[in-house]
């Protein structure tokens, strides 16, 4: 049986388990919605963003969707690795990879529907994006380079972790992360130090490329910095979670 | 039970030896001795197996450190094909690293394996292949319900058992589609050895595969694992529990700390050690003491008015036994014959009882 089939076998028992596992449905794809309405009708009208906040936010919080999921790739991929059932798969001879992949797979794919669930909630909420077609596939493929990437570093904390309940800990600072980028509201209203933080992290960029996709008018700065990055921790993050799979299992 | 008399000869000797240096000396590998040839008891279906060639498990000189720690330090061992060989040993005596070398899941430090005929290092696909491993930890899906967890193992394995079936076999039809989750203990291990029999594996290594459960559930794991054997699959089974190596087992190995300190049948074990006896009792002191004085090495206990003879516990001997007793017109009111158990046996191959400190 070939890698690709196994990796498809693993993506589908990795679904089975979010649509098993109630509060990793909540975390992911509900949590972006209740964050999105308490920033828009709570906080919203506090924060002077020069445009209609629903506007301003929506990118943001797309990528908040993305990180809320991660918290439960990375408990399950730990659960894996410490429950046994790891050691069935190896001497299965199922090909390492597909463990890994089923789950990179699973998580982008949920921070798919996270997302599409959650723009059709902006829209609701009156989001009036000036994007065209070309645009807008522009955003679906920043966001799976993205998924993709956040997916990859969460499996290798997950690898790297003890247990299950540390594993979904250590993706907790990829969900504080966005709040420390333009996600909310701009770097230049916050404080020292945070400013700069906020400026040069990853996020930011990826946050501005979607904004300026939205808007119809993507700067090419932010898009190569966004896709540099997004390449960048795909690599490391598959590359560590390969070496910890192999020291580990 | 036929056992050839070369090997007898020479197993009374090393346990001998290892009863003389009890923490020292492994004992000599004794399934090597060519001629070796036996049938196994109870089951009709019981395969006759004789000469090298015959192995679902071979392995010589097995070493493994942990850093500092050595965990085996020179094991062989050879398993016959269509028999059950069982690890016997307490916590951290590196039964759990014995399985996960022989099934490829790590790598000893020297060593060679050969399982199915297969070597280990140059062949782990086709000792994958061949083998079906139950861990320590029931290593099911959680998540997923029974049928789920099978059909899971069918499509990674091109499985040839029909998921239906297995979930009959086991008595797990009620359950298929709860999440494992729910299960209890035993029911967990039985989807987890179901899990292990799609891919119908020739050999099964089981580790430890009734630890934590009820008696109950241990049974009916017994039963399984006896059915597994009468349709001629080999187990290498491992366990901390006497009284189940006793059961399932045609060959015993004791191990401790990293080495093979014994190896034989349960039986054989038993026999070859000081501290069979037969058991007297009688009715009165007067019977008692005058049934003391025929026999040397016997010990009285006054109060349960019981003598305790010395004894192989061979028919020829209580035979002798019973008809001094006769010849003296000395009545016992009951009569037993005591073997020691496997944890006697344990005791004097190695020094020490099988408590270990936990982990």
């Amino acid at each position: 049986m070939s890698a690709k089939s196994h990796s498809a076998v693993m993506l589908r028992r990795n679904l089975r388990h979010i649509t098993r596992n109630p509060t990793s449905i909540f975390n992911a794809v509900l949590m972006p919605i209740v964050m999105m309405l308490m920033f828009v009708y709570v906080f919203g009208d506090a924060f002077d963003v020069g445009v209609d906040y629903i506007d301003y936010a929506t990118p943001g919080l797309m990528l908040l969707a993305v990180c809320y999921g991660l918290g439960a790739v990375a408990t399950s991929v730990n659960s894996d690795m410490t429950k046994g059932i790891i050691n069935r798969f190896k001497v299965m001879d199922v090909s390492r990879g597909a463990v890994l992949n089923g789950h990179v797979i699973a998580s982008v794919l949920t921070n798919v529907i996270a997302i599409t669930a959650l723009v059709g909630v902006a829209f609701l909420l009156g989001f009036d994006p000036a994007a065209g077609p070309l645009d807008w596939l522009g955003v679906a493929g920043m966001i799976v380079l993205l998924g993709f990437a956040a997916g990859w570093i969460t499996v290798a904390l997950g690898l790297a972790a003890k247990s299950p309940e540390t594993a979904g800990m250590a993706a907790v600072p990829l969900v504080m992360l966005p709040f420390f980028s333009s996600a909310i509201v701009p770097a230049e209203k916050m404080g020292q130090g945070v400013r700069q933080f906020a400026e040069y992290q990853p996020f930011t960029p990826i946050i501005e490329t979607l904004r300026g996709l939205l808007d119809g008018a993507p700067q090419t700065g932010d898009l190569i910095a966004a896709i540099a990055w997004c390449v960048g921790i795909t690599i490391v993050g598959y590359l560590w979670a390969s070496s910890t799979f192999t020291k580990r299992a | 039970m036929n056992v050839d008399l070369t090997l007898t000869v020479s197993r009374l000797w090393f346990i001998e030896r290892n009863l003389r240096e009890p923490s020292k000396s492994p004992m000599p590998h004794l399934c090597q001795t060519p001629c070796q040839r036996r049938v196994r008891a109870g089951t009709g279906a019981a395969p006759i197996v004789a000469g090298m060639s015959d192995s679902a498990i071979e392995a010589t000189g097995l070493r493994k450190a942990f850093g500092d720690k050595t965990v085996l330090d020179g094991v062989d061992l050879t398993v016959r094909t269509g028999t059950v060989f069982s690890l016997l040993g307490p916590n951290g005596a590196g039964k759990t690293t014995t399985v996960n070398i022989l099934t490829t899941l790590i790598k000893p430090d020297a060593g060679t394996v050969r399982v199915a005929g297969h070597d280990i290092a140059g062949a782990a696909k086709a000792v994958r292949r061949s083998i079906g491993v139950t861990g320590q930890f029931a290593a099911v899906d959680e998540l997923l319900t029974g049928r789920e967890n099978l059909q899971l193992m069918t499509d990674l394995s091109g499985g040839r058992r029909t998921v239906g079936g297995l979930l009959e076999r086991f008595d797990l039809i009620e359950a298929a589609d709860k999440p494992a989750a729910t299960y209890s203990g035993g029911m967990r291990r039985k989807l987890d050895l179901a899990m292990t029999l799609v891919g119908d594996p020739r050999i099964i290594f089981l580790d430890e595969p009734t630890t934590g459960l009820d008696p109950r559930s241990r049974r009916t794991m017994w039963d399984i694992i006896r059915d597994l054997v009468a349709g001629g699959v080999t187990i290498f089974l491992t366990t901390q529990y006497l009284e189940e190596a006793d059961q399932l087992a045609d060959r015993i190995a004791v191990l401790d700390q990293g080495r093979l300190v014994a190896e034989g049948t349960a039986g054989e074990l038993k026999r070859r050690l000081p501290g069979t006896h037969v058991r007297l009792r009688f009715t009165a002191a007067e019977p008692l003491d005058a049934a003391a004085r025929l026999f040397d090495g016997s010990t009285t206990d006054a109060e349960a008015l019981t003598l305790r003879v010395p004894s192989d516990g061979g028919t020829a001997s209580l035979h002798a036994l019973l008809n001094r007793l006769d010849e003296y017109s000395l009545h016992a009111e009951e009569f037993s014959v005591h073997t020691p158990d496997l944890d006697d046996v344990f005791l004097a191959l190695t020094g020490h009882t099988t408590k270990v400190d936990a982990k």
